[in-house]
């Protein structure tokens, strides 16, 4: 029986990438401080964004790597997942919930416990690059955020 | 997604990370986090499994609630079942060492085609 403990996941890339020949690791982010932003107001006046790193399943979503806005009405019934390391061979990503809370949010919002679901999500990829991410995408995915006044943040990734 | 969140409350957006992979969330450091101790794929709660994806947002939502400084983690009172899937993940032994040696030299051919295309990003090597 498989003793229970917590995978390392930066080992387990590490010794992955080595099997493919990859010579450099790669080096995960790693920081001193970290920023904290206090509620400003009730969650229950409160916005709550979604971010996930699951594409739209589009073509174009399928193709391009990037941040997308999408509705979040409808719920989208499919996201794309296929190029995301995701644990393949003992689970699935068609049950869009087990990624993307938008449902469990939109009870939250009817009970009264939160204000409201901003009518966009955001779609962000993993990036190899750091320097992407932090250059492009976050910046990127803040403008939207102010742009559909987002008052907080729940970020999923898979 | 631990950048993203680091950025956004840098810039006065409270943010909470739902997610399965605890080291590399913690290495980055985030503001809080709730980890589901499952295989990676469905932080949120099982597939189908409504209660559970239900109780996993109101933890999170209620972190919201009473986390005062960063580096905030909980974990969910979920297993995921049977606990092979640990030893499991991305996999290195002599059964797959050729196939993955294989598997890098095309990976690398494909990233200089692309490269040579002018497409400048690329995600992590995706195989559970």
């Amino acid at each position: 029986m498989t003793e229970v403990y917590d995978v390392s996941y930066i080992e387990r890339t590490r010794d992955y990438y080595r099997a493919q020949g990859y010579e450099k690791d790669y080096v995960w982010a790693h920081n001193i401080n970290t920023p904290f932003t206090l509620l400003s107001k009730p969650l229950n006046k409160c916005n709550i964004g979604v971010i996930v790193t699951a594409m739209p399943d589009t073509e174009e979503g399928r193709t391009h790597r990037r941040v997308y806005s999408t509705l979040s009405t409808p719920i989208p019934k499919t996201m794309y997942t296929s190029e995301l390391s995701w644990h393949q061979s003992v689970t699935h990503t068609q049950d869009i919930c087990s990624f993307l809370p938008l449902e469990q949010l939109n009870s939250l919002a009817t009970e009264g416990e939160i204000g409201s679901v901003a009518h966009q999500f955001y779609s962000v990829p993993t990036e190899y690059s750091q320097r992407n991410t932090i250059e492009k995408d976050a910046p990127d995915v803040l403008n939207r955020c102010h742009t559909d006044e987002i008052d907080v943040a729940i970020l999923v990734p898979l | 997604m631990s950048l993203i969140a680091r950025h956004l409350e840098a810039n006065g957006i409270p943010t909470l990370i739902i997610g399965s992979a605890i080291d590399v969330v913690e290495h980055c450091g985030v503001p809080r986090y709730l980890h589901s101790d499952f295989p990676l794929g469905n932080p949120c709660g099982k597939p189908y499994d409504k209660d559970m994806q239900r109780s996993i947002i109101n933890q999170g939502v209620a972190m919201l609630h009473t986390v005062t400084k960063p580096n905030s983690s909980e974990r969910t009172p979920y297993e995921w079942g049977e606990n092979s899937w640990r030893d499991d993940y991305s996999k290195v032994d002599d059964s797959n060492r050729e196939e993955l040696s294989r598997r890098g030299e095309n990976r690398r051919k494909r990233q200089q085609a692309e490269k040579a295309a002018g497409l400048t990003r690329s995600s992590m090597i995706a195989d559970g």
